[in-house]
């Protein structure tokens, strides 16, 4: 590492009075995991990384190897803004490495700057910028519906008070921690809101999503509020999405953008959109990865079904925004099936490996679909030639498992314990008798 | 570093050996005069005067750097045990004094204390820009005396800016100046570094970095301003 950012990181934490460091990693899952270390330690950690045993964490070691080292990054290094003044506390996010010094292949963000890695051999930089959703609903209690915040009764203040507080004070911590906020305000869906992000390179992005959702909890926990990015929690209203804005730069080149075609998209934005396109089946397993994520993923809500592009139509799996005249920097995609529930490292590398392929082998973008296709059945759609996205998880587990893209892009291991984990969610959730059958089937068979 | 201004001319080589040693970069002066011609443009950073075998040049050496405008940051007199009195009556001529024969580990440590504490050669850098302060030694940011949290990377365009004010640079130059070759993300990587630095300096203060259109970025105010 560096000698200047580990002399920066170590002068920082002394004057800023930090007394303890957080290490944060990120599982198979995309559940973020923290340990403390006290600054006397961090030192040391910057230097030749932490140990730990790995076994303790979903999907990351056998118990046979289970020691794996977590080496800081320290570019990530930042005091967390929401600590006092007295006693600061600082956070870093790690790569996970073996105990000989190699990438630790169970690690999310190794995999993703692996998959970074080879976009950099064809001059490529990925940058994302997501719209992530949520709700703020009371503090869940096991069995019961959850309580949206909007919903008079529950709160003593004005509903609109509470929960535009919280969006505005989860907007300035997050720009106090280097996330920059396009833009915030309340969805569709009564208690719904959006916060959109600015676009970024990819690492720094997923980094940014897995501290977004920690603050989006942690400033809502504090008003005695949960904050969910579970996809579908109500049946009837809108589910919640990360709807991912992608583009590539080549230098400071903007390389989807070309000035002389119809839609000012060049020929490896197309490509790369076909890339999306022919495998879009195969990754939706990583960018849609819980049971509940397929209710979203239904008609009528404007979430995607069909696996198509469009510039204007938002019922297709990529919506092409059309940006303002000569902003060629903002040419970009919109990839619209994923949920802010998925691991935003695993995600952006299927998302980059699938457009990748499509550069690499020349895919043909086939024809943007016109008109709005929740209207037409499923024969129309067949003669357009339009599929449509798996509809449950293990429709999903089905076509990744086939997937040697995917697996290229996640690495054998984490792969197959993706598979593995993701079976067992659904086995678990196959066996569970729901409130739909009883009230459908219990009187009337 | 700056560079140290010693007297007299050669100065005497356990002395030389003393500063080379500690890594001070110094010259050697037989007068004032002298001294002012060959004063490096961000000037002398501090005086380190031996008085042990001619006191009376190296007093007028002293007072002169001292009177000047702006005076000499921090000087150290060398003197013999029996000089000890010529200290009297002349405090403002220098801020700390060393017995010759100087002990090379006690002269060390008195320079270093020195320019540590009053300026000069080993003293913390400042970099001031209106209310923007950054603190070089201890890589702190302040604005308007509110301590800025960055990352590494923030804190080192910021300082690259702060110490280049009212000079546009293309995010390519910035790219290869601030962040060298081991960078992620390309030149794109400038506005998202520069827009988060807005949004933590504050809506106030954001405009110090300023958009030169279809260009890169500036520092403060141009020379023929905005």
């Amino acid at each position: 590492m560096n000698e200047q950012q580990r002399n920066y990181v170590m002068r920082t934490v002394e004057e800023r009075g930090v007394r303890l460091v957080r290490l944060w990693f990120t599982d198979v899952l995309g559940v973020l995991k923290s340990f403390a270390i006290s600054p006397a330690e961090l030192e040391n950690a910057l230097e030749d990384g932490m140990t730990f045993d790995g076994s303790s964490i979903d999907g990351f070691s056998r118990v046979q190897e289970s020691d794996v080292l977590a080496v800081p990054d320290a570019t990530t290094f930042e005091v967390l803004p929401w600590g006092d003044g007295k006693a600061a506390e600082a956070r870093v996010f790690c790569d996970i490495h073996n105990l000989d010094g190699t990438p630790f292949d169970g690690d999310p963000r190794q995999v993703l700057r692996r998959n970074l890695e080879a976009a950099r051999k064809h001059g490529f930089d990925f940058f994302v910028a997501p719209d992530v959703e949520f709700f703020y609903v009371a503090p869940p209690v096991k069995g019961q519906a959850p309580q949206l915040l909007d919903e008079a009764g529950f709160f003593d203040l004005t509903t609109n008070d509470v929960s535009s507080n919280l969006r505005k004070q989860t907007i300035r911590t997050l720009e106090a921690m280097s996330i920059p906020v396009g833009g915030s305000f309340h969805e569709d869906a009564p208690s719904q809101h959006e916060i959109d992000l600015r676009h970024t390179d990819a690492l720094t992005m997923a980094d940014s999503v897995m501290t977004l959702r920690l603050i989006v909890k942690e400033v809502a926990a504090a008003q005695g509020v949960h904050a969910t990015f579970m996809p579908k929690p109500l049946e009837g209203v809108q589910g919640s999405g990360m709807h991912l804005h992608m583009s590539l730069f080549r230098g400071e080149e903007n390389a989807f953008y070309d000035a002389d075609d119809a839609y000012n998209l060049s020929e490896v934005a197309k490509r790369f959109m076909a890339g999306l396109l022919v495998h879009a089946a195969e990754i939706t397993a990583v960018t849609n990865q819980t049971v509940n994520s397929y209710k979203r993923l239904v008609p009528g809500f404007e979430a995607p079904v069909h696996i198509s592009w469009a510039r204007n139509n938002r019922s297709g799996l990529i919506r092409v925004p059309i940006p303002k005249r000569g902003k060629s920097m903002s040419t970009r995609i919109e990839y619209r099936s994923p949920d802010a529930a998925c691991n935003p490292y695993l995600a952006f590398s299927v998302l980059l490996a699938a457009g990748l392929r499509g550069i690499e082998r020349g895919y043909e973008l086939p024809a943007e679909a016109g008109a709005n296709l929740f209207e037409m059945s499923d024969v129309q759609l067949a003669a357009l030639g339009i599929d449509q996205l798996p509809q449950s998880l293990s429709d999903a587990l089905r076509v990744m498992e086939s997937s040697e893209l995917v697996a290229d892009a996640l690495g054998d291991r984490l792969f197959g314990w993706f598979l593995r984990n993701k079976r067992r969610e659904w086995r678990d959730y196959k066996t569970h008798v729901s409130a739909f059958e009883l009230d459908r089937y219990l009187r009337a068979l | 570093m700056e560079t140290l201004v010693v007297f007299p001319n050669p100065a005497p080589p356990e002395l030389a050996r003393t500063l080379d040693l500690a890594g001070y970069r110094w010259k050697a002066m037989g007068s004032a005069d002298e001294a002012t011609r060959n004063e490096p443009p961000e000037g002398w950073s501090g005086a380190v005067v031996m008085a042990d075998t001619d006191p009376e040049a190296a007093w007028a050496f002293s007072r002169a750097l001292r009177k000047r405008e702006p005076s000499i940051g921090s000087l150290i007199v060398l003197i013999s045990g029996a000089q000890l009195e010529d200290l009297a009556l002349r405090d403002e001529l220098f801020d700390d004094f060393c017995l010759t024969p100087f002990h090379p580990r006690e002269l060390e440590a008195r320079l270093k204390h020195l320019f540590w504490d009053r300026g000069g050669g080993a003293r913390p850098e400042m970099v001031d820009y209106g209310p923007l302060s950054l603190n070089l030694e201890t890589y702190q940011a302040s604005i308007a005396n509110t301590p800025l949290d960055l990352t590494y990377m923030e804190y080192e365009l910021l300082k690259f800016l702060a110490q280049n004010p009212g000079k546009v640079f293309t995010r390519e130059m910035l790219l290869s100046r601030v962040w060298g070759y081991d960078y992620y993300g390309g030149a794109r990587t400038v506005d998202v570094h520069i827009r988060r630095l807005r949004a933590k300096m504050g809506e106030e203060h954001a405009n110090l970095i300023q958009t030169v259109r279809s260009v890169g970025y500036r520092f403060g105010q141009g020379r023929w301003g905005t």
